[in-house]
């Protein structure tokens, strides 16, 4: 017999084939189930941890989607530019020769030098905007009457729902029609279409053309957005020049005790630019135009497309917080389940010992605890999962709040919490493999 | 009754042991447990090692059963010599050459009757239906097809050492160690499971029996004695 005879396997060494795993993981499911309560605790800290990062995330998409909505209502290749009343305002009618009369704001004059100088300027969107009760018969509501151009809803992403929007034959004619927004409806023509029936502002009469589609309910995401969506509170939309001959260039302002007189040719503009690669370019060449003319800073500019970036950076910056969070309380889940696992490793110490006996290698072993880590880790991530789906729905039945669950985080939370069970699992593991048989067996 | 060992001739030497020792280092004190033992079994033989304890026994099973390697000198297990494979080979060797009988039958808790049968044949990577039938039938064979599915702690203490018989039987394995089989178990229990080895002896299995009492020996066709590390006797009874 030779000394040295390289010794011979019975069989070809055991493939990793699908049916050897299937029966690792069911041994491993089965030991893990005799210790029932010890598993669910284990797990949790996975579960929280991955039902936090989703539903979190879901709220968060949520209400930055709303915020982007209503920006991108504003028009992303829009520039709106908006009078204000000066800051010296005060000053300036007292000593002013007119007495009471304030005159500020945007005028005909800005509309024409934009565009006459500005290039890439697509379309302006000249509009006023007046307060008054709207009426029909007895019912009232307290209304924005916003005179503008027939052009407004395309500019302004702002459909018509039903009727139409009135048109550059009206406007001409300086008739007297109106298109309501959607929420005066339910108020004032609780029963039937309003469409055809006339309403009464002040003195004058209009006939309803048509009704606007209904914009986004007041907006919990920032003053910005607040600001600038004009149309959200109850809006009422005239012909411009119907306007001009109804209510003349000076508004008066009757309050209790106190009556002021404000001359104002126009309150919004909108500035439509070709491409919205021009926007913030032109945006920089209005305002410098504007402030050529303005001395008096009685205007103010919304580009909504640095709006709509700031939110976008607003949601980075949530986005890394929201990360920073879920890898801490899953790094806090994969630690629990290599403590549990290292327990578990002690306590099988013989079973390993008969395990290796009976012909296992070093690499059985590492399987047969690598998986158990694993499935841990991924019940924990499937529950996480599923409450983290369910909780968003929950949050917006109750808060009112939009969530919106992208699809790829609940794929991203689950190979998280995969991973984290192989790599917190692979030390006991590799504890587990390292033992010498002869101890093992010896281990009470 | 008893005369000196003489290898048969016509069997086939399935275990040689040439000068094996041992030396274990305790932090500075080293401790030679084996101090060279040779020794040779044959295919079909039924030997008994005994020896009081701290003579090596438990330092030569391990050796025997591949857990252990040698300091020194050669082990030959079938026809390859095993005194210096790695650790991934020898558990190869273990789970296709050798079964393990152990005194406190060491089941897996966890696993059913047949489930713990077909451990090895797992870790030899045989098929499910196979592992299945083979253990099926080796659970017949120890008389306990009626609890196949029965967990090890709902059996008697006769009835799990049956199961670690079938266990041990399921590779068929060149060599069957026992270790003191029944040394937890009352003396009609321990009768029963030595008749299981005569059985399978007389059906040519070969068994190393590692024991203390001398009443479990003198089931083996040859006892070896250790004393400190060496062979002290190795005698063939001759049975009428």
């Amino acid at each position: 017999m030779p000394a040295s005879h390289k010794f011979q396997r019975a069989r070809p060494a055991p493939g990793f084939h699908f049916g050897r795993l299937k029966r690792i993981v069911r041994l491993g499911l089965k030991t893990l189930w005799l210790h029932r309560l010890r598993s669910l605790l284990t797990v949790l800290g996975i579960v929280f941890g991955v039902c936090s990062v989703i539903a979190m995330l879901a709220i968060g998409e949520g209400a930055s989607h709303e915020a982007q909505e209503q920006i991108k209502n504003l028009g992303s290749q829009n520039i709106i530019v908006r009078s204000i009343k000066p800051p010296d305002q005060q000053k300036a009618s007292e000593g002013s020769q007119q007495s009471y009369v304030l005159q500020y704001g945007l005028t005909y004059a800005d509309v024409r030098r934009i565009r006459a100088t500005i290039t890439g300027v697509q379309l302006i969107l000249p509009s006023r905007i007046m307060r008054e009760y709207v009426w029909n018969i007895d019912r009232r509501l307290d209304c924005e009457i916003i005179a503008t151009v027939p052009w407004y809803p395309t500019l302004r992403h702002h459909e018509v729902i039903s009727g139409r929007f009135f048109t550059d034959h009206e406007m001409d004619a300086k008739a007297s029609v109106c298109v309501l927004g959607a929420e005066l409806v339910p108020v004032l023509f609780p029963l039937g279409s309003p469409l055809g029936k006339e309403v009464r502002v002040g003195g004058s009469y209009y006939h309803v053309v048509g009704v606007m589609a209904p914009r986004g309910k007041n907006p919990q995401t920032g003053a910005d957005v607040q600001q600038s969506s004009q149309t959200v509170p109850n809006s009422m939309f005239i012909p411009l020049e119907t306007a001009k001959t109804r209510y003349g260039e000076i508004l008066r302002k009757i309050r209790s005790g106190s009556f002021e007189q404000e001359r104002v040719e126009l309150h919004e503009l909108t500035v439509e630019v070709a491409s919205s690669e021009q926007v913030m370019a032109t945006a920089d060449a209005v305002k410098a135009l504007l402030e050529r003319h303005h001395p008096k800073k009685d205007y103010e500019m919304v580009v909504p497309l640095e709006l709509l970036r700031r939110a976008e950076r607003t949601k980075q910056i949530f986005n890394i917080v929201l990360g920073s969070i879920a890898a801490i309380s899953l790094l806090v889940g994969g630690i629990g389940i290599m403590n549990i696992m290292l327990a578990s490793v002690t306590e099988r110490t013989r079973e390993i010992g008969i395990r290796r006996a009976l012909g296992a290698k070093r690499e059985d072993i590492i399987t047969q605890f690598l998986v158990e880590a694993v499935i841990l880790s991924a019940a924990g991530g499937i529950i996480g999962v599923l409450l983290g789906v369910i909780i968003p729905h929950f949050v917006s039945q109750f808060a009112g709040m939009r969530t919106i669950i992208t699809f790829w985080s609940p794929f991203l939370a689950f190979t998280i919490s995969g991973t984290v069970g192989v790599i917190f699992g692979i030390y006991p593991a590799f504890r587990a493999a390292a033992m010498d048989p002869v101890e093992a067996l010896r281990h009470e | 009754m008893t005369s000196p060992v003489e290898n048969p001739a016509s069997a086939e030497t399935i275990v040689r042991l040439e000068s094996v020792e041992k030396t274990y280092r305790m932090g500075p004190v080293t401790v030679q447990a084996l101090r060279g033992i040779s020794l040779s079994i044959e295919a079909g033989d039924y030997i008994s090692i005994m020896g009081p304890s701290g003579c090596g026994k438990s330092t030569l099973l391990n050796v025997l059963g591949c857990l252990d390697r040698p300091s020194s000198g050669h082990y030959f297990l079938g026809a390859d010599d095993v005194s210096n494979l790695d650790d991934r080979d020898l558990s190869e060797i273990r789970g296709a050459r050798l079964g393990f009988i152990f005194q406190s039958y060491n089941l897996i808790q966890q696993l059913t009757v047949v489930e713990n049968i077909e451990v090895p044949l797992f870790y030899q990577g045989c098929g499910e239906e196979e592992m299945r039938e083979r253990a099926a039938h080796l659970a017949k064979l120890v008389g306990l097809e009626a609890r196949l599915d029965h967990k090890p702690f709902e059996l008697s203490g006769g009835q799990q050492q049956r199961v670690a018989i079938a266990r041990a039987l399921v590779n068929d394995p060149l060599v069957i160690l026992a270790d003191e089989p029944t040394g937890n178990l009352d003396s009609v229990s321990g009768q029963e499971i030595l008749k299981v080895f005569d059985d399978l002896n007389s059906h040519g299995k070969t068994i190393i029996l590692v024991t203390h009492d001398a009443e479990v020996a003198r089931h083996a066709a040859r006892a070896v004695r250790l004393r400190d590390g060496l062979v002290d006797s190795d005698v063939r009874f001759n049975k009428s």
